[in-house]
């Protein structure tokens, strides 16, 4: 087998030795991660203060005048693509994703450095270009996130001149540099892991964002297609999207398309987008989880198929998100039903987290606050899409604040506390010090608690019927005055809610010049990442030996062992119960 | 030996059948016995069926759903030369060109296997060279679509709108996966002919290469049996 001998290769890791070669043009997929982290971060603030001056004008429609109708259409817009894309899945997959992967595989690095590389300063180039909309005449694009023709690209939208077209390529270019990043993700998981880590002893969260990312490689393709349609419909007078229609007394010159087939490329793209950002979060919970809990997961076997299976079912629910859009019923009910068929693998999973704490010698640390948190989240945002997931129940709820709620719980809180929790789990390791408890504690409380008052209310406004994508109410027979007083109410709730983000900032860039030098397993976790020579790890992670691995990721209070837990690279030893290795078969 | 696992007994112990299977996936290090490159090729290319094959059902899609008739494919691509027009001539010739390249290039791969490195850049080259005449035919039916036959992306004097609008779409993205691949199969040839990889003795770029101007071939079929023969 002589292939073998080119995994086995040491392969040339250039060792950087200027400060621009180890900390900007850097190969180092730690360093790439954190550039990764910081750029998103960065974006996910502006979507923050956008979103609070959106919310301003929605609270107080009289008193404030921060935004006129067109702007507060570009807010949302940016807010919610950003939100999605250039924080989530940048942060997940380009920022945890390299750093967790070849650590918590125990390789040196990514298979390709270089092109890992390029995806960072590709992806820093689709952020400047969507940041560039901002400036062009015109303004950034104000179509909503989800960009529907004809509307997108038609007179009285906000952004149809540079704004769209701008979005449209910032997309494309993202695309590409998830790409390159992506194939290097699922390249390392499949074939550069270390002697003994075989797939079924890896840590969930390599799962989660294994998996994950071959969703995207798979579920962007729709995204890039559509938006290269888009752009020559808008640009060069094509109508894959655009029918015959009449603007403003005039008629156009577009005709003969169809605007159903972008929301299927869109919503064939974007219901797996929805769980590019999930299954790393339940992922990362899980290790969260099982670490703080001194327990293993329960089910870990389960856990692996339930993420594979969710992600293979992702692909083919798309089409609820287009219940109101005219489709054959038939195909509102097969989609009902793959719906609901994926709630089976979800519920699971939430069972099995719920059972990993039970009965555990459970540590309330704040990443494990911010797990923990997570589950009432995302129970909560979970049985909510129950509702919107069945046709008829849908139909009166879909535009409302119903579903603003609902997705916010599902995919803007959940993965959101998840990152927080990532964040301070493996603070220790990536800065080498500890932050402070009792400011990240304060954090968390705020934040849960906070965000709570934002999105429960927003549901009861749904149920009454209040439409999304509004610049003001105004007077209505169907809406109460009283929605008027809880909408100040959430306005006020959103405010709080950033303002405490800043405990956040403080806390790291604090504790990252004084927080107490942290020592290299302060959770006492077994997965490998914890056991690298230097704290922070040093470039090629492993010093001269890669680490060798024994056992799967969860070993934790093994009855008869002196501590409560034990590393994967320990070697087997009378007394470990064989049976709970599910990496070899017995 | 490298790809034991370290905990098992040797390999007269290995199971036989789907447990065998199941249990060479989830071994350690590596899922599949192929090196890095490759591995990553076939993803990407994986990626890369789903943009064309989502391209393809977007042109089957706005094809159905537009109520202006479609414009006849053997009329439209139809050549003469001198005589009555022959349909669907030159696109008969590019497919031909094509699928010769393929053939060209699995000589190349296997050449670079043997270690003949002057055989090897040769064809690559070879490869290339068809795959440059294809693009450059092309360029040519497009010429002769827009000059003499009056086809725009936005409008034509036969039809749908929307035939030149998919058909320039999708052409020209598989044409630009042409023409990265002769870029990049040059390129590859060069470094051969160089003996970059004489050190290692590997010849799998060859390969990978290859893998990459395969698929670019077998798209075209798809792209061919779908524009011209529906
Ligand atoms: C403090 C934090 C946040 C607040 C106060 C907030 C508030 C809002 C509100 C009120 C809307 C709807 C406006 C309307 O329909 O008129 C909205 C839209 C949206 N938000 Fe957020 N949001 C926050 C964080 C997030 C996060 C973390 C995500 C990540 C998934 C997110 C994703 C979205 C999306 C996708 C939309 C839809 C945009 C559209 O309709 O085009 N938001 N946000
Ligand atoms: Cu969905």
């Amino acid at each position: 087998m002589a292939y073998v001998a080119i995994a086995d290769r040491d392969h040339h890791l250039h060792d950087p030795d200027t400060f621009i070669t180890k900390y900007i043009w850097s190969q180092d997929h730690k360093v790439i991660a954190i550039q990764y982290a910081i750029t998103a971060i960065f974006v996910g603030v502006v979507a923050l203060v956008l979103s609070l001056l959106f919310r301003l004008q929605l609270g107080f429609p009289d008193t404030f005048n921060l935004v006129d109708p067109n702007q507060y259409y570009q807010y949302v817009t940016m807010h919610g693509m950003i939100m999605v894309i250039y924080l989530l899945t940048a942060l997940f997959l380009g920022g945890f994703g390299n750093y967790l992967i070849p650590l918590m595989c125990g390789a040196r690095d990514m298979v390709f450095p270089y092109m890992n590389m390029l995806s960072f300063w590709v992806y820093l180039l689709s952020v400047i270009v969507l940041l560039g909309s901002f400036f062009v005449p015109g303004g950034p694009t104000g179509a909503g996130w989800t960009l529907y023709p004809p509307q997108a690209i038609s007179e009285g939208t906000p952004g149809i001149g540079g704004g769209i077209v701008l979005m449209l390529v910032s997309l494309a270019i993202f695309i590409v540099a998830f790409t390159m990043g992506g194939l290097n993700y699922v390249t390392t998981v499949l074939q550069a892991r270390t002697r003994g880590m075989t797939l079924m002893r890896m840590p969930l969260a390599v799962w989660g964002i294994f998996v994950a990312t071959i969703l995207g490689l798979l579920a962007f393709p729709a995204l890039l297609v559509a938006a290269v349609m888009m752009t020559l419909d808008r640009v060069v007078g094509t109508s894959f999207f655009m029918p015959e229609m009449l603007s403003l007394g005039r008629e156009l010159d577009y005709g003969g398309g169809s605007p159903i087939l972008f929301q299927h490329l869109f919503w064939f793209f974007g219901h797996p987008e929805v769980y590019i950002v999930a299954l790393p979060a339940f992922g990362i919970v899980s290790d969260v989880l099982s670490v703080h809990a001194r327990k293993n997961i329960f089910g870990y076997r389960m856990m692996v198929w339930a993420i594979v299976l969710i992600g293979a079912l992702s692909f083919v629910v798309w089409a609820h998100h287009m219940y109101v859009s005219g489709m054959n019923p038939y195909f509102g009910f097969f989609f009902a039903t793959t719906t609901l068929i994926i709630a089976v693998p979800t519920a699971l999973k939430v069972y099995n987290w719920i059972l990993t704490l039970w009965r555990g010698d459970i540590h309330l640390r704040v990443p494990m606050l911010f797990a923990i948190g997570f589950i009432f989240t995302f129970i909560h945002g979970g049985l909510t899409g129950l509702f919107l997931g069945n046709v008829t129940v849908d139909l009166p709820l879909s535009d409302t604040y119903f579903v603003v709620g609902h997705f916010h719980m599902v995919m803007g809180v959940s993965p959101v506390l998840v990152v927080f929790a990532a964040i301070y789990h493996w603070f220790p390791k990536i800065t080498g010090r500890m932050f402070n408890e009792t400011l990240g504690k304060v954090h968390f409380w705020l934040t849960l608690l906070g965000t709570y008052s934002i999105y429960l209310p927003m549901h009861y406004l749904g149920i009454l019927g209040v439409p999304r994508r509004y610049y003001a109410y105004g007077d209505t027979d169907f809406i109460p005055a009283s929605a008027q007083t809880l909408n100040s109410g959430i306005t006020i709730a959103a405010l709080i809610v950033a303002a405490v983000q800043i405990v956040f900032f403080v806390n790291v860039i604090w504790s990252l010049w004084r927080g107490p030098k942290a020592d290299p397993n302060p959770w006492r976790a077994t997965t490998l990442e914890w056991l690298t020579p230097d704290t922070p790890p040093k470039h090629g992670n492993w010093g001269p030996n890669l680490p060798e691995v024994h056992r799967w990721p969860y070993d934790y209070s093994v009855p008869g062992e002196k501590e409560d837990f034990i590393p994967q690279t320990e070697p087997p030893h009378a007394g470990v119960a064989a049976g709970r290795d599910h990496g070899v078969h017995h | 030996m490298a790809s034991e696992m370290t905990d098992t007994g040797g390999a007269a112990a290995l199971p036989q059948g789907l447990s065998g299977f199941a249990r060479d996936w989830t071994a350690d290090r590596q899922t599949f016995h192929v090196p890095w490159g490759k591995a990553m090729m076939w993803i990407f290319l994986l990626s890369d069926t789903f943009i064309f094959s989502l391209f393809l059902t977007s042109y089957m899609n706005v094809r159905m759903s537009t109520r202006v008739p479609w414009p006849n494919p053997s009329e439209v691509f139809a050549l003469s030369f001198g005589g009555d027009p022959i349909p669907l001539i030159l696109i008969a010739i590019m497919t031909f060109i094509l699928i010769t390249s393929s053939g060209t290039m699995a000589l190349a791969v296997n050449y670079g296997y043997r270690g003949d490195r002057a055989k090897t850049a040769a064809l690559m080259f070879v490869t290339a060279a068809f795959g440059a005449t294809f693009v450059g035919m092309q360029a040519f039916e497009w010429m002769k679509l827009i000059v003499d036959e009056g086809v725009r992306p936005w409008g034509n004097p036969m039809g749908a709108a929307q035939f030149g609008s998919t058909f320039f779409m999708i052409t020209g993205f598989h044409g630009f996966h042409v023409s990265c691949g002769v870029i990049y199969l040059a390129v590859i040839a060069l470094k051969v002919l160089r003996g970059d990889y004489e050190a290692s003795g590997n010849y799998e770029v060859v390969e990978i290469a290859g893998l990459y101007w395969h698929f670019v071939d077998l798209v075209w079929v798809f792209i061919f049996a779908f524009f011209y023969l529906w």
